[in-house]
C-alpha cells in the first residue's frame, strides 16, 4: 500500500459519502459543546422537529462565561447566566454522554476537560463550535473548530461536510533548552509561517522534540495550530499517548483497551508519506518567546527588540505593523525586557494544565509579585487541575507570591466574565490571542510561556526565566 | 438560507491585513442566543467611541468619524473588499451574522481564514478569493471613485467592474449550488441517512470503544 500521512488515515477512515467537485461526507465520534456556540444550533434543531443523530457522542460543559470567585453566589451577570442556564436545560432536554455544568468538581474549560476524562481518543473525529478543537489533535485524532451551523448539522446527522485539507509537516528536531518550553516553540513555529501560513492544511508536528514533548505539551502546540491558520493540528501516536489514557475515565478497558491500542500504534504518518509542505525548525536555536504586536505572528525573542517597521518593505505590513505598535504603545527598538507590565493571566486551553501550574510555581516560590504588577490571576483549566495542583501545595506558593488562585474557566483569556483588562492595561499572559482587545477593551496583551508568565510577575517587566536562577 | 444569485453592490474598503472575528464582533455580544441582531455591533470597538454593551440602543453612541463603514460615502454597502487572512482567530459564526445583518452579502479578497470562509456559506454570504494584483486594483479605484459598485454574479461567476472588466472567480460547485438555491445543508445530508447508519453501524463492530 502506498505510504499515507496521519492525516489520510484519519480522512479515509471516516468519509461516509463524497459530492463530485470531492466536498466529502464525514463522520463525526466526539462533539464537544459549550454555551456560546450551541445555543442559535439547539433552537435551529428543534425548530425544524430534528432530533439529535447521537446523543452519546456529546460531551458539554460551561467555560467561557462562568466565574471565577465567589461561586457561591452564582453568575452575576444576567445575560452570562442566562446563556449558562441555556445551556443546562437543553443538555437536560437533550441529553449528553457527559455534562460537566457551573461548579461541577469536573467543570473546566472544554480542551481540558475532553482529554483529562479521555473523552479525546486516537482515530477519533472531534468537533467543537470552537477554533482551539485543534488541541485534541495531540491524541492523533481529527480535530475541527466548526461554526454553530456546523454544530447543528453535527447534531442532527452525526456528520460534518468538509473539503480535504493539504498537508503540512512541520519538523522540530534537536533538543530544547532549559526554560524552552511547548509555548515558545508554537509560537516560533507562527512567528515562521506567519498566522495564515497554515490556511487550508492540516498541519503534523512531529521531529525528536516534538516526541519529547509530554502530551500536555502537545496540546500546547495543537491548541495554537489554528493561530498560525491551521483548522486542525496533529502529533503522532506513541508510547506517551497510550500511557497518558490508561484508565481515564472514559477510556476503553479490558479487552476494548487491548483493541483500541493495536489500533493506536497504526496512527502515524508511514516512512515515505509525502505532505504538500514541509517546514524545519532546530529546537536549540529557539528561545523564550514575547509577542509585541496584535496577531500571534508579531513575535519576539526575550533577548530581542519591537521591531521598526521603516524597515519593512511590504506596504501592507508596514501599516499593520505601525497600527499594532500603536495600539500596544511600544516605541520601535525597545528592548522586549524593558517591557514593563500591569498584570498576568496564567490559564486558558493554552497553559492551564498541571504541568503548567508547576512550572509557573517553580518560578513564583519564594519570590513576591513586583508592585508595579496589580494582579497575577492563576486560573486552572477545570476541576481536576485544582485539585491536583492544591494536593501538590502550588496554590499556596502562588498566594504566597501575591497572585490570585482561582476556580477553573476561560477567564480573561476572553474576558466574557469579569475577569479582564482595563483601557490601557498591559498583561502577560500564557493564552492563545493577542488580538486588540480580546482580554478588553482597549488591553494590550503579550503572548509568553506559563514560566515567563511567572517571571514577568516577579520582574514587574518580561524578563529572561533562564537568567532567573 | 437566503440564496444568492447576483448583486450590483456598492462596494466598502477594509484595508487591513489579518482582521480578526474578535475584532467583527467582539465577545460581549456572543452571549446572546440569537441568530439576528448582531449588525449594529459590527466592528463595534473600531465604531464606536465608547464600549457597546449587549441589549444596549447603540443609536446614540458617540461614532468613530475616522473608520471606513462610518464615512458618508459607503452607507448602504454591500460588497467589502479585505486584505489576507480575513476572519482569523475564533470560531464564533456571530461574525457572518453581523456582516450579513448589517448588509452585506459579498466579501472579496486575497484570502479567508478557513473556519470563517466556510462559515459565511451558511448564512447567504460569498466570499470570493481573487489574486493580489486583482484585489489591489479593486481598492485603488474603490478609493477613488465615489459611488464604486461591483456587479457580481454567482451563476456565471464574474466580477464585473464599472471600467467593464470582467473578473472570472472560482467557487466549489457543491457550494455555489447550495448558494444559488438557498438550500439547508442539513436537508441535503440526510438524503444520505441510510450510508450514515452503515458507517455507524460498521463503526461499532470495528471500534466499539467509540461507542461505549
Ligand atoms: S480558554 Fe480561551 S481560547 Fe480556550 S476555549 Fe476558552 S476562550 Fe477559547
Amino acid at each position: 500500500m502506498q505510504a499515507q500521512t496521519l492525516y489520510e488515515k484519519l480522512w479515509s477512515s471516516h468519509v461516509v459519502h463524497v459530492e463530485d467537485d470531492g466536498t466529502a461526507l464525514i463522520y463525526i465520534d466526539r462533539h464537544l459543546v459549550h454555551e456560546v456556540t450551541s445555543p442559535q444550533a439547539f433552537e435551529g434543531l428543534k425548530l425544524a422537529g430534528r432530533k439529535p443523530w447521537r446523543v452519546d457522542s456529546i460531551v458539554a460543559t460551561a467555560d467561557h462565561n462562568t466565574p471565577t470567585d465567589h461561586w457561591d453566589k452564582g453568575i452575576q451577570d444576567p445575560v452570562s447566566r442566562q446563556q449558562v442556564e441555556t445551556l443546562d436545560s437543553n443538555i437536560r432536554e437533550v441529553g449528553a454522554l457527559a455534562y460537566f455544568p457551573f461548579k461541577d468538581a469536573r467543570q473546566g474549560i472544554v480542551h481540558v476537560i475532553g482529554p483529562e476524562n479521555g473523552a479525546t481518543l486516537p482515530g477519533m473525529t472531534v468537533v467543537c463550535g470552537d477554533s482551539h478543537t485543534s488541541t485534541h489533535g495531540a491524541f492523533a485524532c481529527l480535530a475541527h473548530g466548526i461554526g454553530t451551523s456546523e454544530v447543528e448539522h453535527v447534531m442532527a446527522t452525526q456528520c460534518l461536510l468538509q473539503k480535504k485539507s493539504k498537508t503540512m509537516l512541520i519538523r522540530v528536531d534537536g533538543k530544547l533548552g532549559a526554560g524552552v518550553t511547548a509555548k515558545d516553540v508554537v509560537l516560533a513555529i507562527i512567528g515562521k509561517i506567519g498566522t495564515a501560513g497554515g490556511t487550508g492544511y492540516a498541519m503534523e508536528f512531529g521531529g525528536s522534540a516534538i516526541r519529547s514533548l509530554s502530551m500536555e505539551g502537545r496540546m500546547t502546540i495543537c491548541n495554537m495550530a489554528i493561530e498560525a491558520g491551521a483548522r486542525a493540528g496533529l502529533v503522532a501516536v506513541d508510547d506517551q499517548t497510550i500511557a497518558y489514557l490508561k484508565d481515564r475515565p472514559f477510556s476503553p478497558r479490558g479487552e476494548n483497551w487491548d483493541r483500541a491500542v493495536e489500533y493506536w500504534r497504526t496512527l502515524h504518518s508511514d516512512d515515505g508519506a509525502v505532505f504538500d509542505a514541509v517546514v524545519e525548525l532546530d529546537a536549540a536555536q529557539i528561545k523564550p518567546q514575547v509577542t509585541w504586536g496584535t496577531s500571534p505572528e508579531m513575535v519576539a525573542a526575550i533577548d530581542g527588540t519591537v521591531p521598526d517597521p521603516a524597515l519593512e518593505k511590504d506596504p501592507v505590513k508596514r501599516e499593520g505593523m505601525e497600527r499594532a505598535l500603536q495600539y500596544m504603545g511600544l516605541t520601535p527598538r525597545t528592548p522586549i525586557n524593558k517591557i514593563a507590565i500591569d498584570k498576568v493571566f496564567i490559564g486558558s486551553c493554552t497553559n492551564s494544565r498541571i504541568e503548567d501550574l508547576r512550572a509557573a510555581a517553580a518560578v513564583a516560590k519564594g519570590r513576591r509579585k513586583a508592585d508595579n504588577v496589580k494582579l497575577v490571576l492563576v486560573v486552572p483549566g477545570s476541576g481536576l487541575v485544582k485539585r491536583q495542583a492544591e494536593a501538590e501545595g502550588l496554590d499556596k506558593v502562588f498566594v504566597a507570591a501575591g497572585f490570585e488562585w482561582r476556580e477553573p474557566g476561560c477567564s480573561m483569556c476572553l474576558a466574557m466574565n469579569a475577569d479582564r483588562l482595563e483601557p490601557g492595561e498591559r498583561c502577560a499572559s500564557t493564552s492563545n490571542r493577542n488580538f486588540e482587545g480580546r482580554q478588553g477593551a482597549g488591553g494590550r496583551t503579550h503572548l509568553v510561556s506559563p514560566a515567563m508568565a511567572a517571571a514577568a510577575a516577579i520582574a514587574g517587566h518580561f524578563a529572561d526565566v533562564r537568567e532567573l536562577a | 438560507m437566503k440564496p444568492f444569485t447576483k448583486l450590483d453592490g456598492l462596494v466598502a474598503p477594509m484595508d487591513r491585513a489579518n482582521v480578526d472575528t474578535d475584532a467583527i464582533i467582539p465577545k460581549q455580544f456572543l452571549k446572546s442566543i440569537k441568530r439576528s441582531g448582531f449588525g449594529p455591533n459590527l466592528f463595534d470597538e473600531w465604531r464606536y467611541m465608547d464600549v457597546g454593551q449587549p441589549g444596549e440602543d447603540n443609536s446614540g453612541r458617540p461614532k468613530n468619524p475616522d473608520f471606513v463603514l462610518n464615512q458618508p460615502r459607503y452607507q448602504g454597502a454591500q460588497v467589502l473588499l479585505t486584505r489576507d487572512n480575513f476572519g482569523c482567530g475564533s470560531s464564533r459564526e456571530h461574525a457572518p451574522w453581523a456582516l450579513e445583518d448589517f448588509g452585506f452579502r459579498v466579501l472579496i479578497g486575497p484570502s479567508f481564514a478557513d473556519i470563517f470562509f466556510n462559515n459565511c456559506f451558511k448564512n447567504g454570504l460569498l466570499p470570493i478569493k481573487l489574486a493580489a494584483d486583482e484585489v489591489d486594483a479593486l481598492f485603488a479605484q474603490c478609493h477613488a471613485t465615489i459611488g464604486y459598485r461591483l456587479n457580481v454574479d454567482l451563476d456565471a461567476m464574474t466580477i464585473t467592474r464599472p471600467d467593464g472588466k470582467v473578473i472570472p472567480f472560482d467557487v466549489d460547485p457543491f457550494r455555489r449550488e447550495c448558494l444559488l438555491n438557498g438550500w439547508d445543508d442539513i436537508g441535503l445530508t440526510l438524503r444520505h441517512a441510510d450510508k450514515i447508519r452503515d458507517f455507524e453501524a460498521r463503526r461499532r463492530i470495528d471500534q466499539p470503544w467509540l461507542f461505549a
